[in-house]
């Protein structure tokens, strides 16, 4: 059944394809539940694709580099057979881009049909749900790719998607500049993605991750790293990691299903999985660095996401942080606690998301929390399930994301060069967690009302709040997946640890891990208690906890643009002025240069006959002298 | 008379005086009837130092390219004649100097 792999893909690009063509005619809730079938089957075709896989014996010594027999590639057809680069259009069946394929087929399928209830009488409703399929697409192709130029492809597919959903509502200035920031943004990684495609080709000559999986080893230290520094590049760009960040809180200009779904769930998720899938390349040297980056960046955000006033922006910075959790763990060498967080993660950020969405929803577009407060009355359901995604982010046990964050701290602790320094920084973000999100949702949900009379806060229809309800579950039970309590539990674990080049083991012993996971849950509900002090019982002022430099994210985004603006324009301006005058200059000469000797030899064109005649006389007798004179000397 | 034997050399020399009297009638000449019949008769005094030499040396290969010669001359003075006969009918006291509007 692993045939059908194709399918997966395949669906959501017919979606696409139908809505580009009759989408208008459609109208506004067929498309809508056209989309939302395609990704629906998709998901479908995806859930028989990993039974088929299951069904592969995992012991079978086989498959490409040395990996078991869970491994089965489908070539589509020849791609690209040029020389010795030869590309195929081939799908991948491994345990890694199944499982990420299934999350983002579920997850992707849940946010289609609460866009139908969103998206309600929007003018381009049709165009929405194309952009969608087209991501869900793009995003399959990313997961799914057998080599790195069809991943690749993917890569620019979910970036030109991202580009287009941001700026969905592009007759806003905000929005239009933010889809720009991000797509400019996304090039820089792009490009790194390419230069070490380049790079894996001219050194190991295969592109496909069967063939890097077996040579790997034969790459130079130096060339290693120089590929892991490049794909770490590539990633930062896509998951918004320090320095590339800014693009993703700007992102939020769009419509919210796309914030949960691209910007929250799926896509931001691709660095993380490239480098995941990649593990072969990566070196020590790299892995540290990946790993103090991953930490800058979750320490970096957290704070960020302390002092915002608006639903989404502190949502979106909590993403950030949250992905710098899943590099640190990549950088410590925990490949399967990065593709758990990304796991869990997508399920309790997209219900906060689609939460988010439904409070905006619910009071007529608003979205600054200081016009909120007291809404768990109004909307009951998005309150309910928007304090289990609350819980599960701050990491309170048993919820899904105590599990995975665990494992990210156990893993930085045991990071060998400065891992108790990493587990610090972890333990210091996992607390701003806790209290950012209570902040949140104290502010959102508790409190008094904050609103104008004029306002009237609805529960959002039942497109909405059914997915609002599954993800609630999933965000509950997801840490089930992977539960250390014993051995045979670690399911994820075990059915990953083919796909890894070496393997992660905990060293630690029961005594350390129940210590860390004590101390990681006294951080949570220390979070949680200074948010209630703040927050609900006024204890502490809560202006102190605002700093306008928390407020203002360090004044990155300002100072960008007062850079850009001031020494950056000149910088520009004066490269114009030396294009205009050199490059312009060389070539205006050439032209000029022609001319001028074309003035010059014009006169021998003088049109009359005689004149060439003579020209043919002339030049004839002086061959016939030449010809002479070499005859007789 | 044995010591008047017409030898090569006189054709030789006959080709070479036709050809200078047509090549000096091309460049003195302005009427453009005449000059095409100068570049006639140079033509046929290479054809003469041709069918001088193929029967000095006995090889056809003189005589082959003495017809090539005829038959593209043909075709030269038709077209030829053909812009003369034009160019006249216009302006009918023309010279081949008022022809020089492709002047750079």
């Amino acid at each position: 059944m692993v045939e059908l792999v194709w399918l997966i893909p395949a669906l959501p690009l017919v979606g696409f394809a139908v809505l580009l063509l009759g989408g208008p005619r459609l109208g506004e809730p067929r498309a809508g539940w056209l989309a939302t079938a395609a990704s629906a089957g998709s998901f479908l075709f995806t859930v028989i694709t990993f039974g088929g896989l299951l069904g592969l014996d995992a012991a079978t010594v086989g498959g490409a580099g040395g990996h078991g027999g869970r491994w089965h590639t489908s070539t589509l057809f020849e791609w690209m057979p040029i020389g010795g680069l030869e590309v195929d259009a081939a799908l991948l069946v491994d345990p890694l881009s199944m499982t990420m394929a299934l999350f983002v087929t579920g997850v992707g399928t849940l946010i289609h049909l609460y866009s139908v209830g969103y998206m309600h009488s929007d003018p381009k409703y049709s165009k929405f749900f194309l952009y969608l399929n087209l991501f869900l697409f793009s995003m399959l192709m990313l997961v799914l790719g057998d080599n790195l130029v069809v991943t690749f492809l993917g890569w620019e597919g979910v970036g030109t998607c991202s580009y287009l959903l941001i700026s969905f509502w592009h007759e806003r200035p905000t929005a239009a500049t933010a889809g720009k920031k991000a797509f400019v943004t996304n090039r820089i990684g792009d490009f790194g993605f390419m230069i070490a495609t380049f790079l894996l080709w001219t050194t190991l000559g295969t592109v496909s991750y069967s063939g890097l999986a077996a040579t790997a080893p034969n790459l130079a230290s130096g060339t290693a790293t120089a590929v892991s520094l490049l794909l770490l590049l590539a990633a930062a760009g896509k998951s918004a990691q320090l320095p590339l960040y800014v693009w993703l809180p700007d992102a939020m200009e769009g419509p919210t299903p796309v914030s949960a779904m691209v910007h929250a769930a799926t896509m931001v998720t691709a660095g993380v999985y490239l480098l995941v899938r990649l593990n072969p390349v990566l070196t020590d040297d790299a892995l540290l660095i990946i790993a103090i980056v991953g930490a800058a960046t979750a320490l970096f955000a957290a704070l960020g996401a302390v002092a915002q006033h608006d639903i989404k922006k502190v949502l979106a910075y909590s993403t950030v942080s949250q992905l710098g959790y899943m590099f640190l763990a990549i950088g410590s060498g925990a490949y399967v606690a990065a593709i758990f967080h990304v796991i869990t993660h997508a399920f309790f950020k997209g219900l906060l998301f689609l939460g988010s969405g439904s409070v905006i929803h619910g009071m007529g577009d608003e979205q600054d929390m200081r016009k909120m407060g007291a809404l768990r009355m109004a909307m009951p359901i998005t309150a309910a399930t928007f304090i289990v995604g609350w819980l599960a982010i701050a990491g309170v046990p048993p919820l899904s994301g105590f599990w995975s964050k665990d494992e990210i701290l156990l893993a930085a602790w045991e990071q060998p060069d400065i891992g108790p320094l990493l587990w610090l920084v972890g333990l210091v973000t996992a607390l701003l967690t806790a209290y950012y999100m209570s902040r949140q949702t104290f502010l959102v949900f508790f409190g008094g009302q904050r609103w104008d009379d004029k306002v009237h806060p609805h529960e959002s229809p039942a497109t909405m709040t059914l997915p609002l309800v599954v993800l609630a579950g999933a965000a509950i039970v997801g840490g089930a997946v992977n539960l250390p309590l014993v051995g045979d539990w670690l399911v994820l674990e075990h059915f990953l640890e083919p796909v890894f080049a070496h393997p992660h083991q905990f060293a630690s012993g029961t005594a350390t891990k129940l210590i860390l996971a004590l101390v990681a849950t006294a951080a949570a509900v220390g979070g949680i208690a200074i948010a209630v002090g703040a927050w609900l019982r006024s204890r502490i002022p809560t202006q102190r906890l605002e700093p306008a430099l928390l407020e203002n994210v360090f004044y990155v985004d300002a100072s960008i643009s007062k850079f850009v603006g001031g020494p950056g324009t000149a910088a520009f301006e004066a490269a114009a002025q030396a294009d205009k005058r050199f490059v312009d200059g060389a070539v205006d000469g050439v032209g000029s240069l022609v001319r001028l000797v074309g003035r010059m030899v014009r006169p021998l064109q003088s049109g009359y006959l005689r004149h060439y005649a003579s020209g043919i006389a002339i030049g004839a007798i002086v061959l016939v002298l030449w010809m002479a004179l070499r005859i007789a000397l | 008379m044995s010591d008047l034997a017409v030898t090569t050399s006189w054709y030789l020399v006959l080709g070479a005086l036709l050809f200078l009297i047509g090549g000096c009638g091309l460049l003195v000449r302005r009427n453009p009837l005449v000059m095409l019949m100068c570049v006639e008769l140079m033509l046929n005094g290479v054809n003469l130092s041709f069918v001088a030499f193929a029967d000095r040396f006995g090889d056809v290969n003189g005589h082959t390219v003495v017809l090539f010669v005829l038959v593209v001359a043909a075709a030269e003075v038709v077209v030829g004649l053909g812009l003369v006969v034009a160019v006249l009918r216009a302006s009918p006291r023309a010279t081949a100097d008022d022809l020089s509007a492709l002047r750079g």
